[in-house]
């Protein structure tokens, strides 16, 4: 059944991640990431899931790592201060390749910093918020609709790549109600967990034995295995291992599970970026504004394109270095200090005039804002 | 009870251990899975989990589900699989500096909200993977690598705090009192709801040889001279029991658990659901 309802973004997460089977979520209260415990709290229980609140934001992502280890779909949500605290467990569900999702609504920062402002300055700290090379996906939508779509997508990468997924969001999208269209079961597919034993008998079950293509085997349900997780670096069985061989097998498959899958994972957006001189690139709640921008600029003859990143990490690299080479300009739009912007830098090998509007006021940047910048750079390199 | 059978619960494939010769933790193993092996309890069924520390390495010798986590954090991981899978029996080892120090906070709300879980405590006084630190349960005026002039902090009561948190089963034995041992690791497994067990044990290697122990043996008849059964404590004046180490089991009450009450909650809406 499908039909159009009225939702906000922290709902939408909520329920977006019961339909994609999640069973158990382990929180903390904080704003502006509460109402999906909220929702959590009202909705799992009628489903046969587990909601709890946890003392702090460390033991709501050790639950939820738990619970997934033992065979549950499992999730937690919070915001940048909680963000922080949960990194040494984000490490360790890397390490035992637990699928695991953790939704991090930002607010400004650092430190207890604007808790019901709108800011994205947690995208690096997404990426390598956790001590040693690890690997991660990152996936950031910006609407409502996008919301409960993505955050299937994000257990069923958890799932198949064995791994935590940053579900990102942001002050305005999670506060923001709006209209979503509600899509039927058949248009969310979800991977399901195997049971407790896909083995016979005598056979053990290698938990971190991986495949050509670096992935490790679909994790099963605690239970008849009996297998072994460490956090300390282990062979495929599980268990601790001292040899140099073995460290570097075992990290170099983690990266290599993600690096060499990037672009199945990769989804981004694109608007009138086919003729664009001048590209846009935006994500989250700011990538709306930088939609109209582009439409506005339009209607005066500007030609401008937007490229919008939803899988954040990887990072789209492929399809936006093609669209660099085309471009004359770029301009990066983001509410922190400047972070994306390493990345488009990083693979703009032609130089092309690569421009930064950057806001950190708690404030959403406007359509104008981003117009008065297009002016600007189109002053500056095309109209000389 | 033969020792070989007791052997098809450990992981063979993975000794030696890691623990010094003449470690207590190796006593604490095998009461446990005595314990298990007296319950006749389904391996498959029981989940162990462990934090950082000499202690947590238990949980790669013992062959059931198990799970060697992050330092302080065991008792958050085990809520998690409890939680998941309420069919399991489901225990966390560690030690004094992993579940008193830096997981205190899990350990007192899991206390308090009578999560199903059987906590044992090995405790030795001390941090002694990271080589003779002092730990919340060091005696004040002894002596460790941190506390080079004598410690000057007072310590936990592991029992008192874990019954004023709402631990329903409590208790407290020594590596020097094997029976017991073995006999409240098996209570604190039948018991419904959170069971604390706290056993002391030798780190001669470093409490010991800070403290004019260095031996194995120093250690065990220091635990055999300071121990007095509780019966026998409850009746001594309190200055008596300064510097003894009171065990027996403390505390054995019934009372639902989060568990049980949230079960019942799932199934109610289900019910309304129907309705």
């Amino acid at each position: 059944m499908s039909e159009y309802v009225l939702m906000q973004g922290d709902e939408a997460c909520a329920l977006g991640a019961i339909k994609a089977g999640c069973r158990f979520f382990a929180g903390y209260p904080i704003t502006p990431a509460t109402e999906i415990a909220e929702t959590m709290a009202k909705e799992l229980p009628k489903v046969g899931g587990t909601f709890i609140q946890m003392e702090d934001e460390i033991a709501s992502a050790a639950a939820i790592v738990g619970a997934s280890l033992a065979g549950e779909k499992a999730m937690t949500a919070t915001s940048g201060p909680g963000f922080s605290l949960m990194q040494e467990v984000i490490g360790y569900a890397s390490m035992v390749e637990a699928p695991t999702v953790f939704v991090n609504v930002q607010r400004g920062g650092p430190s207890t910093g604007m808790p019901t402002k709108l800011a994205q300055g947690d995208i690096m700290q997404a990426r390598w918020g956790t001590h040693g090379d690890h690997p991660v996906i990152a996936i950031y939508p910006s609407t409502v609709e996008e919301v409960y779509r993505y955050i299937v997508t994000a257990f069923n990468y958890a799932e198949h790549y064995r791994t935590p997924v940053v579900f990102l969001m942001d002050e305005v999208l999670g506060h923001m109600r709006e209209s979503l269209y509600l899509p039927p079961d058949s248009e969310l597919k979800s991977v399901p967990r195997a049971g407790e034993s896909v083995l016979e008998d005598d056979d053990i079950f290698q938990p971190f034995i991986g495949d050509d293509q670096m992935l490790a085997a679909p994790l099963i349900k605690m239970g008849k295995s009996r297998f072994h997780v460490s956090g300390l670096v282990h062979d495929e069985s599980g268990f601790p291992v001292g040899a140099a061989v073995d460290a570097n097998r075992l990290l170099r498959r983690l990266d290599h599970k993600i690096r060499l899958h990037a672009d199945e994972i990769n989804i981004c957006d694109e608007y009138m970026t086919d003729d664009a001189e001048i590209l846009i690139v935006a994500y989250g709640s700011v990538a709306r504004s930088a939609l109209r921008a582009v439409k506005i600029a339009r209607e005066d003859k500007i030609n401008v394109g937007l490229f919008r990143p939803i899988t954040i990490w990887p990072f789209p690299a492929t399809r936006l270095r093609q669209l660099l080479k085309k471009t004359s300009a770029v301009i990066v739009v983001e509410m922190n200090l400047g972070q994306i912007v390493y990345e488009v830098s990083r693979l703009n090998r032609r130089s092309t005039k690569l421009e930064l509007l950057s806001k950190v006021n708690g404030e959403m940047v406007t359509p104008q804002e981003i117009l008065d910048t297009i002016a600007k750079v189109k002053s500056e390199v095309l109209d000389l | 009870m033969s020792t070989s059978r007791l052997l098809t619960y450990l992981r063979q494939d993975r000794m030696p251990h890691v623990w010094c010769p003449g470690c207590g933790n190796g006593v604490i193993m095998k009461a446990f899975v005595d314990a298990i092996d007296r319950l006749l309890l389904d391996p498959e069924r029981i989940a162990v989990v462990s934090g950082i520390g000499c202690s947590s390495r238990v949980t790669g010798y013992l062959n059931f589900n198990t799970m060697h986590t992050l330092h302080g954090r065991a008792i958050a991981f085990a809520t998690g699989v409890k939680l998941a899978r309420p069919e399991f029996k489901v225990v966390v080892m560690g030690g004094d500096g992993d579940v008193l120090a830096i997981g205190g906070n899990h350990f007192i709300h899991a206390c308090r909200r009578n999560m199903d879980l059987t906590v044992v405590i090995f405790n030795n006084n001390i941090y002694g993977m990271t080589g003779g630190q002092y730990s919340p349960t060091t005696p004040e005026d002894t002596y460790a690598s941190t506390a080079p002039y004598g410690n000057i902090e007072d310590q936990f009561d592991t029992v008192k705090l874990a019954i004023n948190s709402g631990a329903t089963y409590v208790a407290r034995s020594t590596v020097y009192h094997y029976v017991q041992t073995v006999q409240y690791i098996q209570n604190g497994l039948k018991h419904k709801g959170m069971s604390v067990i706290e056993i002391m044990t030798n780190c001669h290697t470093y409490f010991g040889r800070y403290n004019g122990m260095p031996e194995p043996v120093q250690m065990l008849s220091y635990f055999k001279e300071k121990s007095v059964p509780l019966k026998k404590a409850e009746k001594m004046p309190p200055e008596e029991l300064d510097g003894k180490i009171v065990i027996g089991e403390f505390v054995d009450i019934e009372k639902e658990t989060y568990n049980e009450k949230y079960e019942q909650l799932k199934l109610k809406l289900a019910f309304k659901e129907k309705e």
